[in-house]
């Protein structure tokens, strides 16, 4: 802190104390820690949930060699069962929490409006559709599958901003909209299935409820990619979307170009939603929950842009393992789980939502 | 300052949509002083207001910010030079009072974000302008309207630009607040120098508060000036279409518009204006003395 003299002068003749700079700084400091805090404690949570994910299954292996196992240094057959089969499926765990959790807080934040998040509002749906289509209709690989989910994920988008759009998009129309448009795609879906060889049903209808089953490194690779771009994107593009918090108009008038950043913000999280469905299915919820957690944990008004994405990976980490694991000789599909899981909270939020009679 | 800001607008047409609000308006803000946009509701004002703001395209005409035509300069420099507080911004549920106002120096940041001294400084020297430091680590959520609106104007203020304009900054607060409010930017306009524009529901506000009118009916001006100049009972009869006694305000020597109301007034005079709406103005203005 540079208060070395006792009064600083802005451009415009305003004084400022050193009490009130300090005053400033201090009230700056006491939210930024907070936030920093909690994003390192859920790190390490993260970082937990994958060791004990690592550890969990048929052939048990000790929390002290997972580590080592991860990295190669273990005995032979335990790093070969963690680096072949379990890590793949616990990495793309990660990512896709990671991938929808973001997704979830910068709609939400964008719309302002928690009931908006790409799984509510049909971008999911979406994808999902889309990549129904290319299993059914094309007999697809995962690369072109994601690449369907991807393009189904901003049609949807697209189609959604299109239809709600009147002199600028309200937060609760853009909801009703969605909540449509995945209606309909939802009948399509059903649609095409109805019609689909019983082999391509059946891989259909696992990846519809969301799935880690079976994922590999080729997987792992793309969504790693796609979020090595969009992570650092969306950090740039943090400060406009702050912004429009603040309401279009606000927002323009401290020199956002409004269109321009919404849509690149918009497109950004399209592409987290689009390819973590296309890795793991529509997994129910983990968007949808994720950013309200951390924003309460953050307790600061921002958007919360990664601890929303690790709350997403520990969310989704951990009901992966509980359905792999936890239920004795059952396996579900993760996206039960989350289901279950998120289905009350959806319900609390509407009635909520219904009695303050409020939403933008 | 010796260069100030310019801020005109000519020959603006002006339309929502379809709708043609106003047309062929031309006005010059005088720099320095303390400019208020008049008239009843839904003639225009805000829409003025937004124009010159570049928050609304117009359809014809230039609104000139310094010789230029705002439209052609990039939004972030027209935020270093004028900062706009809308009617109705929205605060993220949660955020604290300092990093709402910290949002405001947006247009001085870079794409990597780069928290200055400078921005410490202009926004404490905002919080200290509006008396908002003993809030700083409170909740927007939880303040009074009036304690709100003064971290509104504060946001604005940590934009630190020589013009100011205002969307009805007094809506919603109760007469001690929007006086408040209303020295406060009195204050901001005579101790900085600061250009502000500001609509207002009030005359008698706006009468007392403002070095220049513009009032406005149906899209058009009728009459700008000095409210010692132009503030008669026909120009309020003509924008209000509402009858009137003004007389000198006795703590300002300002106009002061007194209405004459339906009891005291008879027909008088309003079968010449069926489009006036009497109900909203009369409700919306709590007018000091008006009982009298």
């Amino acid at each position: 802190m540079t208060t070395t003299t006792a009064d600083s002068t802005g451009q415009r003749g305003l004084a400022a104390t050193t009490e009130a700079r300090a005053i400033v700084a201090a009230s700056r400091n006491h939210g930024r820690s907070r936030a920093i805090a909690i994003t390192t404690a859920l790190a390490v949570a993260t970082f937990a949930v994958v060791c004990i994910s690592v550890s969990i299954g048929d052939f048990p292996i000790a929390l002290r060699d997972v580590v080592p196992s991860i990295f190669g240094f273990g005995a032979s057959d335990t790093t070969f069962i963690v680096q072949e089969i379990r890590l793949p499926r616990i990495v793309c765990g990660l990512l896709v929490g990671f991938a929808f959790g973001m997704s979830g807080t910068v709609f939400q934040s964008l719309v302002r409006n928690e009931l908006a998040s790409p799984d509510v509002i049909g971008i999911t749906a979406g994808a999902s559709t889309a990549a129904v289509v290319a299993i059914v209709l094309f007999g697809s690989s995962s690369i072109s599958l994601s690449f369907a989910a991807l393009l189904g994920g901003l049609g949807t988008a697209g189609a959604i901003y299109l239809f709600a759009y009147k002199r600028g998009v309200s937060g609760y129309r853009l909801i009703l909209v969605g909540i449509g448009i995945a209606a309909g795609l939802s009948s399509v879906t059903s649609y095409l299935i109805t019609r689909a060889e019983i082999t391509d049903v059946q891989r259909a209808t696992i990846w519809l409820t969301g799935s880690l089953n079976g994922r590999t490194w080729d997987q792992v690779a793309t969504l790693a990619v796609v979020i090595a771009v969009l992570l650092p994107t969306l950090l740039l593009l943090a400060r406009g979307l702050r912004a429009l918090q603040l309401g279009d108009d606000a927002a323009k008038g401290i020199g956002v170009r409004v269109e321009g950043v919404r849509a690149a913000i918009i497109i950004a999280a399209v592409g987290l939603a689009a390819f973590g469905t296309a890795v793991a299915g529509p997994v129910a919820f983990v968007a949808f929950v994720s950013g309200p957690i951390a924003r309460r944990l953050v307790a600061s008004g921002d958007i919360a842009l990664l601890p929303s994405a690790l709350v997403g990976a520990v969310l989704l980490l951990s009901a992966d393992l509980v359905a792999r694991a936890g239920l004795g000789s059952i396996e579900l599909p993760v996206g039960v789980l989350t289901g279950i899981l998120g289905a009350p909270y959806l319900l609390w939020l509407l009635a909520r939502t219904n009695r303050m009679g409020t939403g933008d | 300052m010796t260069d100030r800001r310019t801020l005109a607008a000519e020959g603006l047409t002006l339309a929502y949509d379809q709708r043609e609000v106003s047309r062929d308006l031309s006005i010059a803000i005088p720099p320095g002083r303390v400019t208020a946009i008049v008239g009843a509701n839904a003639c225009g004002k805000s829409t003025l207001l937004r124009a010159l703001a570049r928050l609304l395209k117009p359809r014809a005409g230039t609104v000139v910010l310094d010789g230029e035509d705002i439209n052609d300069l990039p939004t972030k420099v027209v935020a270093t030079r004028l900062g706009i507080l809308p009617q109705a911004p929205s605060a993220p549920s949660g955020i604290a009072v300092t990093d709402l106002i910290a949002r405001g120096r947006y247009p001085h940041q870079r794409l990597v974000r780069q928290w200055t001294d400078a921005d410490e400084v202009a926004v404490a020297a905002a919080m200290t302008a509006t008396d908002t430091l003993e809030l700083a680590t409170r909740q927007v959520d939880t303040l009074s309207g009036g304690q709100r609106q003064r971290v509104w104007i504060a946001m604005a203020l940590a934009q630190d630009t020589d013009i100011l304009l205002l969307d009805e900054p007094t809506t919603f607060l109760d007469l001690a607040h929007q006086i408040d409010v209303l020295d406060l930017l009195s204050e901001l306009n005579s101790d900085h120098g600061r250009t502000i524009v500001l609509v207002l529901h009030d005359l008698n506000h706006a009468a007392r508060y403002a070095h220049h009118l513009i009032a406005m009916r149906e899209g058009r001006i009728c009459a700008q000036g000095p409210p010692g100049e132009i503030v008669t009972e026909a120009l309020v009869e003509e924008i209000l279409g509402m009858a009137s006694r003004v007389v000198p305000d006795p703590v300002s020597n300002t106009p002061m518009v007194v209405p004459i109301g339906r009891t005291s007034a008879n027909a008088n005079g309003r079968a010449a204006h069926p489009t006036a709406r009497e109900d909203t103005h009369v409700r919306t203005r709590p007018t000091p003395g008006g009982a009298a």
